[in-house]
């Protein structure tokens, strides 16, 4: 039964020798793509685990221990701040967008296209930005504080866009339900429309943690590189992300730098995990 | 305008905040070209536009210093063509694989993978380009391993999953009627996906090329570890190269006055680059939508 397939699909594929060559192609690119995947997860894994010491988790970083305990501190403050700053400007922009703003309004397409434009910009430009921005103009200095604007700027499209999703597939029964029992449109966006759509803009958020925890390039010359605990938000703190390209920039602590690869990624990886779980929840809703 | 009572006034002024932060990121777009053009076109204007963009030499400390960032231009340029050449061709076949022939069961585990490789933290990538790739180029092809053509595997490798992701969508919003007629005309299903639906879904393909080209474009830390970084013309793929972003990063850390301007004015190009592939990008989306 099975051999009759086989011979059938090897006469089919002998008539159609270009046919069987752009099948094999599609299959082969998709497991070039695999194998990079689980080349790179398993390769940095395999050499960074072994030497995941506490003394990588020291309280005090010095150039012998390199300890990443101070970086991990720095990203915990750095992405509490933007989000702060971020989620409640990301939803009630959305909710601007979604709930208030009428049909064809011009406004809404203006504010779409910036926003569009905001999430293509590479983030050393947010780098330079921030740094001519907040750094210099507003003399906050290097400083975690400086950071946290530079990277809301960042996610800001980012929660925006998954909000305003969230909040269209909500369906307007819910909107409809709650203005036939007299609630005014305020309530029926706190009240109804919000709490329904909790997973997708859930998802957003944590989407959000995620390109914070991995960002490099806009925190460099914002935030700067200081590998200590910070003294208050004025003052300057490398993040997990930065920590990791100074180790492997400099090149002297090759291992320990496997070893933050391992933290850094595995981090991310389940932060993003999370947030693909969350937003499947709507699809099914 | 007199109001009825106090929650009209509540309604109407939460609508006023929404609208306010709505504007945010348009304010957020403005200032940044402000800040970027206000900062970075005076120093252009000193160094000379044309000695800017066109000048081969960049040797910010000599005497007299040159502001040539041509070298730098080009660099980007063959990075990123390579990149483009790596990503496109490798995520085009697997975009058609997940988007016609996959079966199902086996579309549950290999979307999630995508997905991986797009979440892994930019300077993680690098660090992988320096440690396996660098020394890959070099014992395989020759040269110190940090080179264009390793820059353009590495960042051809960070792009996949954007070219995938959007190339997928594209040819799965292709009518089924399509492929359905190209068999009934007696095509094979590979040759009814390649001639019929893969031509349909061009625009958004497209689509996703530019936006690969983008990412690819703005890149700097991963290409920082790879790339080699000197600040002479290209020559050869397997020689060092540096990209406008590294050139920003390396030296803004200890660059003053004019130099430091010149350095500012090298983002006012990348952004100016940027703008131009996001308007592309923009345009051929609003196509595929009517």
């Amino acid at each position: 039964m099975i051999i009759d397939k086989v011979k059938k699909l090897c006469a089919y594929y002998r008539r159609h020798p270009m046919s069987l060559a752009l099948r094999a192609l599609t299959v082969l690119a998709t497991a070039l793509t695999m194998l990079t995947m689980v080349f790179l997860i398993t390769y940095v894994l395999v050499k960074g685990v072994p030497y995941l010491k506490p003394e990588l988790f020291a309280l005090h970083y010095t150039s012998e221990n390199v300890s990443m305990l101070p970086s991990i501190a720095n990203t915990l403050i750095l992405v509490a701040g933007a989000l702060l700053l971020a989620v409640p400007l990301g939803i009630f922009s959305a909710i601007y967008l979604v709930e208030y703003a009428s049909r064809g309004n011009r406004l809404v397409g203006i504010v779409r296209i910036t926003a569009e434009t905001l999430s293509g910009i590479p983030s050393i430009v947010f780098g330079l930005f921030g740094m001519l921005c907040f750094v210099t103009f507003f003399h906050f200095g290097y400083s975690l504080l400086a950071g946290i604007f530079t990277v809301t700027l960042m996610i800001l499209p980012l929660i925006m866009r998954t909000t305003e999703e969230a909040l269209k597939a909500v369906p307007d029964m819910y909107r409809e339900g709650s203005f036939g029992l007299g609630a005014g449109k305020l309530r029926t966006v706190f009240r109804i429309v919000l709490p329904s759509a909790v997973p997708g803009i859930l998802a957003g958020i944590i989407l959000a943690i995620g390109r914070v925890v991995g960002e490099t390039a806009a925190l460099v010359y914002t935030a700067g590189t200081v590998a200590e605990f910070p003294r208050s938000i004025l003052s300057s703190g490398r993040t997990l992300s930065v920590h990791m390209f100074e180790l492997s920039h400099e090149g002297l602590h090759t291992d320990q730098a496997y070893a933050t690869a391992v933290v850094l990624l595995v981090v991310v990886l389940i932060i993003n995990a999370l947030s693909a779980k969350l937003a499947s929840k709507i699809v099914k809703m | 305008m007199i109001f009825k009572n106090k929650s009209q006034i509540r309604e109407r002024l939460m609508e006023g905040v929404f609208l306010v932060a709505a504007l945010a990121s348009v304010a957020a777009v403005f200032l940044i070209c402000i800040f970027l053009f206000a900062n970075g076109i005076p120093g252009m204007a000193k160094i000379g536009f044309g000695n800017f963009i066109f000048g081969r030499i960049w040797a910010p400390t000599d005497v007299p210093p040159s502001y040539g960032i041509f070298p730098m231009i080009l660099g980007s340029l063959y990075v990123t063509a390579g990149a483009v050449l790596v990503g496109v061709s490798v995520g085009l076949f697997t975009a058609v694989f997940l988007a016609r022939f996959c079966p199902a069961k086996l579309h549950k585990v290999l979307k999630p993978a995508v997905d991986v490789l797009a979440g892994v933290p930019s300077v993680v990538y690098g660090f992988f380009g320096l440690v396996v790739m660098v020394p890959f180029v070099r014992e395989n092809f020759g040269g110190s391993g940090t080179s264009i053509l390793t820059a353009s595997l590495l960042l051809g490798i960070m792009i996949l999953p954007t070219i995938i992701g959007v190339a997928e969508s594209a040819i799965r919003a292709v009518p089924e009627t399509y492929y359905e007629g190209a068999l009934a005309l007696g095509a094979t299903p590979e040759r009814s996906v390649f001639s019929v639906v893969l031509p349909a879904a061009t625009s958004g393909v497209m689509a996703g090329v530019i936006l690969g080209i983008g990412r690819a474009v703005g890149e700097t830390m991963a290409v920082i570890l790879v790339a080699g970084n000197q600040a002479r013309m290209p020559n050869g793929i397997l020689g060092g190269v540096r990209t406008l972003t590294a050139n920003i990063v390396l030296e803004m850390g200890y660059a003053a006055d004019l130099h430091r301007e010149a350095l500012i004015a090298t983002g006012v190009v990348l952004f100016t680059f940027i703008l131009i592939i996001n308007l592309c990008f923009s345009i051929l989306k609003r196509r595929r939508i009517g």
